[in-house]
This record gives C-alpha cells, sequence and structure tokens, in this order.
C-alpha cells in the first residue's frame, strides 16, 4: 500500500497539472505539489522502512510483471529522489521560470519524480525500461520550453540534443533488454540477479552486457557519450538542473548496477576495462574542461562527467567495495551537484549570467552566506574529506587499486592512478571557481551588491549543505544499508 | 644500522582512560569555536576573538593533562587508543574513528595548542583593526582543530582527514586578505601544489591498505615486519611525496614563499610552526615502513639534504622579512626531513629540532609582525635599520631567536640542530660525507642570512624616511606577551630537552632505542667546525650589513644572487613543464568536445533542430502536445492495466 501510493502521488498530482489543472493559478498549484512531494517524501521513508512490495500480473503472456519493491541498493536512491523531488518544489517559491504556465511546470517536476521512483523500485526490466523512459518527456519539456529564455535556438539545439542522445540510449538498451528476456526466460531482475541471467553463454552475455552498457552510458554520462549534458544543463532552469544532475544521471548508474552487472557478470566482466577506461578519461577529460570553461553552469556539468567518471570507474572494478563505493558516489554527487545548481541557478537569476570571465566583488562579502555555501559545495566536490564527496571517490580509487580477480589487475591499477590525478585536478578547477566568485574581483563592496540568501532558496540550501556534511562525517549508515544487497550482486557473481 | 632498531618500537595500545578518554576534547573544542563563529554570522563580532581564543587555551590545557597522565605511567604503558565509532564499513575497507594518544602525539599536541594558543593572543592585538577579524579566528581554531586531528589520528586515512583540514584552513588564511590579487593566487597555489602531494599520499595510503589489510598505525606497525622491501620502499616513496608537498620540500617547495600573503599570525603558526612540519610528522609516524625500506629513507634523507641547501640559497638573496624567514623555514624543515631519513639515529633529533623550531622560528615571525606593524606594513628589509633603539622588546624578543637558529650554545637551537648534524655524520661510505657535510654548510648559510635579516633590520643606518613617515614602536602587551614567552622558549627548551636526553627516552616508546652511533668525525671536531662556520657566516653578514652602509635598492648582484632572488626558477620551470602543456592539451580537449566527439550525434541534433523549428512555424505548440499526448497515452495504459488486475 505504501509503495502503491508513494508512486500513485506524485504521478497523478503530476498528471492533473500538466492536463485539468494546467491554468491553475501559482500559488494554488504549488499548494498541491507541495503536498504531494510532502506526502512523498513522508511516503518514501515508510517504503524504506517497512520494504514491502507490489507484486501483480501484468503481460501474462510475455510473463511480465507489474512488481515494484525497495532493496537497500534502491532504498537511498528513493529517499534521494523524495526529498530532491520535495526541494526542487519548495524552490518553485524562489523561482518560476517562463515558457509556460506554472502549473505545468511543477507538474512536469512530479512527474519527473515519479517517473524516477518508478525507475528505482521496478522489480521487473520491461517495467524498468517503461519507468525509465517516461522520465524523459516531462524533463525534455522542462529543458525545451522553461530553459533559459535568452538564446531560443540554443534552447532548442539542448532540448534536441538530450532527446536524440537520450532517445538513442534507450533503443540499445531496449534491445538489450529483449535480448536479455527472451535469452533468460524472465523479465524478473530477481530472478535474473540471481542467476538466470548468469546462466547465458558467454557470448551471449556479452552481447547483451555490451547492447545495456552502451544504452545506459549516454545516461551516465559516460565518455564520450556526454556532449549532451552541458548544453542541458546550461539551458535547463534551477530545478531542471536539479533533477537531471541529482535523479536522472543517477538512473544511468542505478540501470548499470541492476542490469549488465547484476545479471549478465560475466559478460560486463569482459566489457569492464573498457568501462573502466572511459571512466578514468572522463574524469580527466572533464576536469581539465573545467579548467578553462567561463560558464559556471556548463562547469558544473562538466564536472559533473568526471564525477561519474569515478562512479563508473568503481563499478568497473567488479568488487563489493567497488559497487558500494558507485552507490555512495552517486548518492554524494546527487547531494553535491544539487546544493551547486541551487546556488549557481540563484546566481544565474542575480546576475543574468554566470560568465566566469566578468569581474565581481567577492561574494563572501556582499553575500557571506551564499558564499559560505559555495565554499562547502566546491570543497565537497573537489574530495574533502569529512564531506560527501570524499568517501565515494576514495573508494573507488581503492576499488580499482584492488579489482576483482577476473579483472586485469595492471590496468586497474594504471586507471586509479590517472583517477587520482584527476582527483588532484578537480581541486584546480574547484580553487579556480573560488578565486573568480568567492574571492572576486572588485575589492569595494559598494561597486555592487549582490542579495544574500534568504527564505526558502536558504532552507533549500542549508538542506542540502547539511546532507553534504551528515555524508561525509557518518558515511557509515549509508554505506551499511547497501551493504546486504551489495552482498548478494556480489554473492551471485 | 638496523640493530639500532629498539626491541619494542611498536608500543601495543591499551585502551584510553583518564585525561586520554576526553582526549577527543582536544579537537572538539577549537572546532566549536570555528563552527560557531562561521555560521554564527555578525552576532559573534565582539566576543567571538575572545571565545575562540579562550577554547584554544581549553585544548592546551587538556592536552597538558593528557601529558601529565602519560607521564605517570611506566614507559611501556604510554600509549593509548580512543576509539569513537565506526567509521566506514563497505566491503573489505573497514575503519574506526580512533584516537592514538602517545609520546609523539602528545608532544604535537603541546606544541601546537600551545604556541597556538599564544598565536590567538597575539592576533587579538595583530588583527584589532580589521573588519573580518572575527572570520580570521574561526579559520584559525579550524586549522588547529584539523592540525590536532593529524596528529592524534591512529589511522593513515584519519590523519589524512586531518591533513586536508589544515590546507582547507591554510587556504583559506593565505588568501584572508582579498585587496591585492596576488594574494588569491597564492592561496590557490599552496592549496593545489599540496594536492599534487596529497595524490601520493592518497595512493600510499591505498597501497598500505591492500599490503596490511589495514590503515591503522597498530597493524602497519606489526605488518611492516613481515612486509617485502620493495614494498615498503614504495609506500615510503608515496609518503613522502606527500610530505614534500605538505612540508614544501623539494620539489613541492613552490608554494611555501607566495603563503607569506597570509596575515603574519598565520606566517607564524601555520607556514612555520606547524602545518609545514607535518610532512616530517609522517615520515617519524611511519617509522616502521621506513626502517624496512633503506632505499626509501635514503630517499627522505636526500630531499631533505637539497631543500636545506635550497631554501638556504634563496634565504640569502630575499629582500622581503617574511620571505627570508619562509625560505628559513624551508631549510630547517630540510635538516628535520634529513635526521628523519636518517632512521632511528635520527628519528628522536628531528622531532627535538621540530619542536625548537617551532619556538623560535614563530616568535622571529610575530617579532616580523610587529615590525610591520610599526612600520607601515613595509616589509623590505632594505628600508629598515636601526630598529634596535625604537622597538627594544622586539628586538631582545627577535635576538633570542636569532641566536637560537644560529645554533649558539646555549640556545635551543644549538642542542636540537647539533644533534641532527652529528647524526647526519653517522653511517658507511659516501653518505655520511655527503649529508654531515650538506648539514655543516647549511649551518655557516643560515648564520649569514639570519644574521642578514637581523642586522638589516635592527642595526645600521635607518633607511625609513618615506612619507608617511613611520613611527616605530612596541606593540602592545596583547603582542608583546607571546613573544617574550616564545623567546624565553627559544633559549632555555633545548637545554631543557637535549642534554638531559629527556627527549630522546620520552620518544623512544615510539621511534626506538636510541643506541650509540659514532660518527665518521669526532664529536668535538663536528660541533668546532659547526660552531666556525656559524661564526664566519654571522660576521661576514655582519661585515656587509651591519658595520657597511646598506644600499636601498638591490645591486644588480650576481648571477647565483640573481637565480636566487627568483627562487632559482622554480616557478619558470613549473609553468614550462605542467602550465604550458597543460594549457594546450587543455584546449585540444575542448575542441574535441565540440567538433569531434559531438561531430556525429550533434550534427544530428542541429539538423533535427533546424527541421523542427521550421515545423514548429507551421504549427505552434505541436512540440508540448505531442509530448503531453505521448505521456498522457502511457500512464493511461499503465494506470488503466494496473487498476484492472
Amino acid at each position: 500500500m505504501v509503495l502503491s501510493l508513494l508512486l500513485a502521488i506524485p504521478a497523478a498530482a503530476g498528471l492533473w497539472l500538466v492536463t485539468g489543472g494546467r491554468a491553475l493559478p501559482l500559488a494554488a498549484a504549488r499548494t498541491l505539489s507541495a503536498a504531494a512531494v510532502g506526502l512523498t517524501l513522508v511516503l518514501s521513508l515508510a517504503a524504506a522502512v517497512s520494504r514491502e512490495g507490489i507484486d501483480r500480473p501484468w503481460l501474462p503472456d510475455l510473463g511480465v510483471r507489474f512488481s515494484f519493491g525497495v532493496d537497500g541498493i534502491a532504498v537511498p536512491l528513493v529517499l534521494l529522489t523524495a526529498a530532491i523531488g520535495a526541494l526542487v518544489v519548495a524552490h518553485a517559491w524562489v523561482e518560476v521560470p517562463e515558457g509556460g504556465t506554472p502549473a505545468t511546470f511543477l507538474g512536469c517536476l512530479l512527474l519527473v519524480e515519479a517517473g524516477a521512483l518508478a525507475t528505482f523500485t521496478a522489480r521487473d526490466a520491461v517495467l524498468f525500461f517503461v519507468a525509465f523512459e517516461l522520465v524523459l518527456v516531462p524533463m525534455w519539456v522542462l529543458i525545451s520550453r522553461y530553459g533559459d529564455r535568452h538564446d531560443d535556438h540554443a534552447r532548442a539545439d539542448a532540448g534536441h540534443r538530450f532527446v536524440l542522445y537520450t532517445a538513442l540510449g534507450s533503443t540499445l538498451m531496449l534491445v538489450g533488454i529483449l535480448a536479455l528476456v527472451t535469452f533468460a526466460g524472465t523479465s524478473d531482475l530477481r530472478e535474473l540477479a540471481a542467476g538466470a541471467g548468469a546462466s547465458l553463454s558467454p557470448d551471449r552475455q556479452l552481447l547483451v552486457a555490451a547492447l545495456l552498457v552502451t544504452g545506459l552510458a549516454v545516461k551516465v554520462p559516460v565518455f564520450p557519450v556526454h556532449t549532451w549534458l552541458p548544453p542541458a544543463h546550461t539551458i535547463a532552469p534551477t530545478a531542471g538542473s536539479v533533477l537531471l544532475a541529482a535523479v536522472l544521471l543517477k538512473m544511468g548508474t542505478y540501470g548499470l548496477v541492476r542490469l549488465p552487472v547484476a545479471t549478465v557478470p560475466d559478460g560486463f566482466a569482459r566489457l569492464s576495462p573498457v568501462l573502466a577506461v572511459l571512466g578514468v578519461v572522463g574524469i580527466v577529460w572533464g576536469a581539465l574542461v573545467c579548467l578553462v570553461e567561463r560558464d559556471l553552469k556548463r562547469l558544473i556539468a562538466y564536472s559533473s562527467v568526471a564525477h561519474m567518471g569515478f562512479v563508473v570507474l568503481a563499478l568497473a572494478a567488479g568488487t563489493e567495495t567497488g559497487l558500494q563505493a558507485a552507490l555512495f558516489a552517486n548518492i554524494a554527487h546527487g547531494v553535491v551537484s544539487a546544493l551547486l545548481f541551487v546556488l549557481v541557478g540563484g546566481l544565474k537569476q542575480r546576475w543574468g549570467t554566470v560568465d566566469l570571465s566578468v569581474a565581481r566583488p567577492a561574494l563572501r562579502e556582499t553575500s557571506p552566506r551564499l558564499g559560505f555555501v559555495l565554499v562547502l559545495g566546491l570543497a565537497a566536490s573537489l574530495g574533502l574529506p569529512g564531506l560527501a564527496g570524499f568517501w565515494g571517490e576514495l573508494l573507488a580509487v581503492y576499488a580499482a587499486w584492488a579489482p576483482a580477480d577476473n579483472r586485469p589487475r595492471a590496468l586497474f591499477v594504471g586507471c586509479a592512478v590517472v583517477a587520482a590525478v584527476g582527483a588532484a585536478l578537480a581541486s584546480a578547477y574547484a580553487l579556480r571557481v573560488a578565486r573568480r566568485v568567492w574571492v572576486g574581483d572588485v575589492p569595494d563592496p559598494e561597486a555592487g551588491t549582490t542579495r544574500d540568501t534568504r527564505g526558502v532558496e536558504a532552507v533549500v540550501l542549508t538542506t542540502l549543505a547539511l546532507g553534504v556534511v551528515v555524508l561525509g562525517v557518518l558515511p557509515g549508515p549509508l554505506l551499511a544499508v547497501t551493504a546486504d544487497a551489495v552482498a548478494r550482486i556480489g554473492g551471485a557473481r | 644500522m638496523t640493530s639500532l632498531l629498539a626491541e619494542d618500537s611498536a608500543l601495543s595500545a591499551a585502551d584510553a582512560s583518564g585525561a586520554s578518554s576526553v582526549a577527543w576534547l582536544l579537537i572538539a573544542l577549537p572546532l566549536v569555536g570555528a563552527a560557531v563563529l562561521l555560521l554564527g554570522g555578525r552576532r559573534t563580532d565582539r566576543f567571538g576573538p575572545l571565545l575562540a581564543t579562550g577554547l584554544s587555551w581549553g585544548s592546551f590545557v587538556v592536552g597538558l593533562a593528557v601529558f601529565l597522565q602519560l607521564l605517570g605511567l611506566p614507559t611501556e604503558e604510554r600509549a593509548q587508543d580512543l576509539t569513537l565509532w565506526n567509521w566506514v564499513p563497505a566491503g573489505a575497507f573497514q575503519l574506526d574513528v580512533g584516537l592514538l594518544v602517545d609520546p609523539l602525539s602528545t608532544s604535537f599536541v603541546l606544541l601546537i595548542t600551545f604556541v597556538g594558543s599564544l598565536i590567538h593572543v597575539y592576533s587579538i592585538g595583530y588583527m584589532e583593526n580589521d573588519p573580518d577579524k572575527r572570520r580570521f579566528f574561526a579559520y584559525l581554531n579550524l586549522f588547529v582543530a584539523s592540525m590536532l586531528l593529524l596528529v592524534l589520528a591512529d589511522s593513515y586515512l584519519l590523519l589524512f582527514v586531518g591533513w586536508e583540514g589544515v590546507g582547507l584552513a591554510s587556504y583559506l588564511l593565505i588568501g584572508f586578505w582579498n585587496w591585492n590579487p596576488a594574494y588569491a593566487t597564492a592561496a590557490n597555489k599552496a592549496f593545489f601544489v599540496n594536492r599534487v602531494g596529497d595524490l601520493g599520499l592518497a595512493i600510499g595510503i591505498m597501497v598500505i591498505f591492500v599490503t596490511f589489510g589495514s590503515v591503522d598505525f597498530a597493524t602497519v606497525s606489526e605488518g611492516a615486519a613481515n612486509a617485502s622491501q620493495g614494498t615498503l620502499t614504495a609506500i615510503g616513496l608515496l609518503l613522502l611525496v606527500g610530505a614534500c608537498g605538505k612540508s614544501a620540500q623539494f620539489p613541492l617547495q613552490s608554494w611555501l614563499g607566495d603563503a607569506m600573503a597570509g596575515p603574519t599570525p598565520v606566517s607564524a603558526l601555520i607556514h612555520a610552526a606547524t602545518m609545514v612540519t607535518a610532512g616530517v610528522y609522517l615520515v617519524v609516524r611511519s617509522n616502521p615502513i621506513y626502517d624496512g625500506a633503506p632505499d626509501a629513507r635514503l630517499a627522505v634523507a636526500l630531499v631533505g639534504a637539497i631543500t636545506l641547501l635550497f631554501g638556504a640559497i634563496v634565504g640569502c638573496a630575499k629582500d622581503d622579512i617574511k620571505k627570508v624567514l619562509a625560505a628559513s623555514t624551508m631549510s630547517q624543515i630540510g635538516y628535520m626531513m634529513l635526521a628523519a631519513g636518517l632512521g632511528p639515529v635520527g628519528y628522536a633529533f628531528a622531532i627535538f629540532h621540530l619542536l625548537t623550531h617551532g619556538f623560535f622560528k614563530a616568535g622571529m615571525f610575530l617579532g616580523a609582525g610587529s615590525v610591520m606593524h610599526g612600520m607601515n606594513d613595509q616589509v623590505n628589509l632594505r628600508r629598515y635599520g636601526g630598529l634596535s633603539t625604537f622597538m627594544k622588546i622586539t628586538w631582545v624578543t627577535f635576538g633570542l631567536g636569532w641566536l637560537a637558529i644560529l645554533g649558539v650554545p646555549p640556545f635551543s637551537g644549538f642542542w636540537s640542530k647539533d644533534s641532527v648534524i652529528e647524526a647526519a655524520f653517522v653511517g658507511e661510505g659516501w653518505q655520511p660525507w655527503v649529508l654531515g657535510g650538506v648539514a655543516l654548510l647549511g649551518a655557516g648559510i643560515t648564520a649569514f642570512y639570519m644574521s642578514r635579516l637581523f642586522f638589516m633590520t635592527f642595526h645600521g643606518e635607518k633607511r625609513w624616511e618615506e612619507d608617511p613617515e613611520p613611527h616605530p614602536h612596541d606593540p602592545d602587551r596583547t603582542m608583546t606577551v607571546p613573544m617574550i614567552v616564545l623567546a624565553v622558549g627559544s633559549a632555555g627548551a633545548g637545554l631543557l630537552l637535549g642534554p638531559t636526553g629527556a627527549i630522546t627516552s620520552w620518544l623512544a616508546p615510539v621511534v626506538g632505542e636510541h643506541g650509540e652511533e659514532h660518527p665518521v668525525l669526532p664529536v668535538w671536531l663536528i660541533v668546532a667546525l659547526t660552531l666556525g662556520l656559524v661564526a664566519v657566516g654571522a660576521a661576514y653578514a655582519w661585515v656587509r650589513y651591519g658595520r657597511d652602509l646598506v644600499p636601498e635598492v638591490a645591486p644588480k648582484a650576481t648571477a647565483i644572487t640573481r637565480a636566487a632572488r627568483v627562487d632559482l626558477y622554480q616557478d619558470a620551470v613549473n609553468e614550462g613543464l605542467f602550465m604550458r602543456p597543460g594549457i594546450h592539451l587543455t584546449r585540444g580537449l575542448v575542441f574535441a568536445d565540440a567538433r569531434g566527439v559531438d561531430g556525429a550525434v550533434g550534427g544530428l541534433a542541429a539538423l533535427v533542430g533546424g527541421l523542427s523549428s521550421r515545423l514548429r512555424r507551421l504549427q505552434t505548440g505541436y512540440a508540448r502536445s505531442y509530448a503531453l499526448t505521448m505521456l498522457t497515452g502511457v500512464v493511461t495504459v499503465l494506470g488503466a492495466l494496473w487498476v484492472i488486475q
């Protein structure tokens, strides 16, 4: 019951807002969405505790079941999605972008949340695919209709690029899922993970793994199919950027864990050296581009490419520690990037542009609270111990240093060293941003002021900042939640 | 050499009891201060500095209690472990948060909290008129907390947390003033060069974990005896990279001079007395690893010897008082590294010199701050002169520090530096001659450049008639009292700890018993040579900078002086080797992203984009209606199926 409501409430509210209630005035739409996300948040906690499931026949001829449930891998992501959903709706009190009615905007946010929750709880491969795809549509509306109004051409381009890349990935993933389901004779993810997938012949495993990995790599995104992300982030409204970074990218890594890693472990193992190298290239590539990128939103998008590279590297290593590292880094990146995008979105709203080459007064003087949060976010992003970003990336490098027995050790050690270099580069670009924005250029505070954060925006930022600190100081609980489920996947191998 | 290893150098730590069981307060007190001051905002402006200072003294009191408790225990029980919570349960990776209270960490705790608290007091006067002094004190407290975490950690990983924490505090404090863009650049440089070093440390920790299955000091200490020499050498070299970054040792030394952009109390505390010595702590703490890896140890000694000379040469040519002191710090830490690289004969002396240096260098930095305070923030030695008559307290306290760093008996530097030089002469083959010779030569050069600084500042003709004319004077008591206390320490600490054997026997449980060793030269000859060279260096400085007139504009000078003035081309080398190729690489990547990778799919996107925008002109709203229709369709079908079932 809890799980049904968890999926139904944001979906129903979102659906009504984009259809029947699209003309609803802002205040009413906001109240309705807030009620929906609030309930969803409570229900997500209840679902995390009760761990109940839904299981009904759906397409009996194909053996596809309408099956949802939460386990240790899904729980952190469900909670993250519900929390981020609540925060982006709260952010509507700060800013509602133009481009359509406010109700449609809020409805799309809710639909993304609903789709993501369904993706993270689906226990059937076909169902997973449907839910995964459902998220695409409202996200596309958010980017191409509610995106940055300054440049129509860039907005259209970002929207098309987003759809094309993800549709391409989805097609490959669909073929992979169909092949897997046909070969294994079941679409139940639990059965597939328990051995139905692993019993496939090595070549079939490799084929399925290749299709799934390629398809999901677009969503993660893995180098070299990451180029849709920077324009999408730059154009999307703040709430859209936050959802994109904290929820959508997570669906890609979650998919990698659930599908290729869990179901066709041998096929994935054969692909893993390639994936590890691509992950590491992404780490260094993203970091180097960040050293010269002028648009702060694009810069954070590229840093996401680097951070997701660590997740991919950890997954490729194939050990339990690697999986835990990937899941931790996934959540940590969700919180840190959400923080940075809310912050940078706020700066863009205040300044009109977030071009780093423009000289501005020191943020730490004009608006100390924003400045503090910026430094916290940057420190977490560069992997300072004691903050969220550190553990996932440290464990990822460790996992690569000591990969599973069926991985080429020397290659992975090399990847670990390069990834560590990437972590040093991360400090260089984080310092660059701190230098341009936080320290500033015009020492005279009279030269211009930046309104400091207060009210709802301050609450949203404080919540995320607390998340960054708590995950960093006490990584134990989150790692413990994933430990059992990860051990099950590890045991199936 | 290995015969000098103590029979029981690995203490087995007991569970904490008594004062040690509240050792977490050491870190918590300043951390609370930092949090209150940073989050409290302007409301805490009025009492913030006093609160921060009080909490720092609170840490000192706890540290003293812990020290006294350890002192009361039998030698072999002087190590207590305090486990706080289970930290990282990730598959094979299990880690607790725990603090290790033993003679080595306690020595550091006392140095950090005592010198740190004195510098808090000094800063109350020094930063009196700064509008952002609350933020300054918050960062100072953050630094003290992180530094204590670094030295109290019972595992390499927790040490790394403190290690990064002090890096952050250092960054925040170097860039504390932003009216000069160069300061912000200096802060970035310091942090980044440190991160390069951290790379080595982080990978070293990985190797430690893979080798020993754990990262806590106790396990590593037990396991090191059975590990292969190759692995230990690799770990030793990786840790050395980390130590080089943090302690500004060759080749990662370039950040320290620029770091003098920070307010002077910061230079005294972080960039002289405590943080920059963390690398020495790391090497000494890792003694079980270095004992099994003679090659890595030799690398440590060579890095120390090179840096010792490098810093000393640079120090001779700089005209900025703080940069001379920075170069001197680099050189003195070179002595400590050299000693640490000598193995069991040197570990205790490395820490001994670290402690005495903490006193006399911090004292001299505070003296430099006092001089700058009285001279309108002028830092150019060529614009000082004759200050001894105007600033009596500063002159005397600085003078005691000067005598200490020169190694004039019986001041503290004599005992600690002389021990290092004697230890450097121990060994076989070429090593004692090269290492000992460098250490000896360094002592002479140190005497020259420190005397040059002292005479140019306090003696000779006054050279400061510019406008507005400064009125040099001793500062008020919040600043002079810390200077006096540190000067007393500079004078007496060595005598108290060295000849009595207190420091070697205190540290023996951690670093091993100090056996009988015989330098290749007789001890009396080494002492005589050292004192002779010091006398020559100081006398030459007197002739050139005390007796003769000092030109107010630096003369053109020889090639080597010109090289030393630009830090022996360290920045030019880094730029040529890393920066320029890096910039080209980055530009290439950006181009590849825009044209190459994105070519196929991006071109397609542009094509569809063009088509659909043409379509949209015909049919407005097409896109969204389509999307919504599709969405509605799918959700309706799903919902219907669900309801039917």
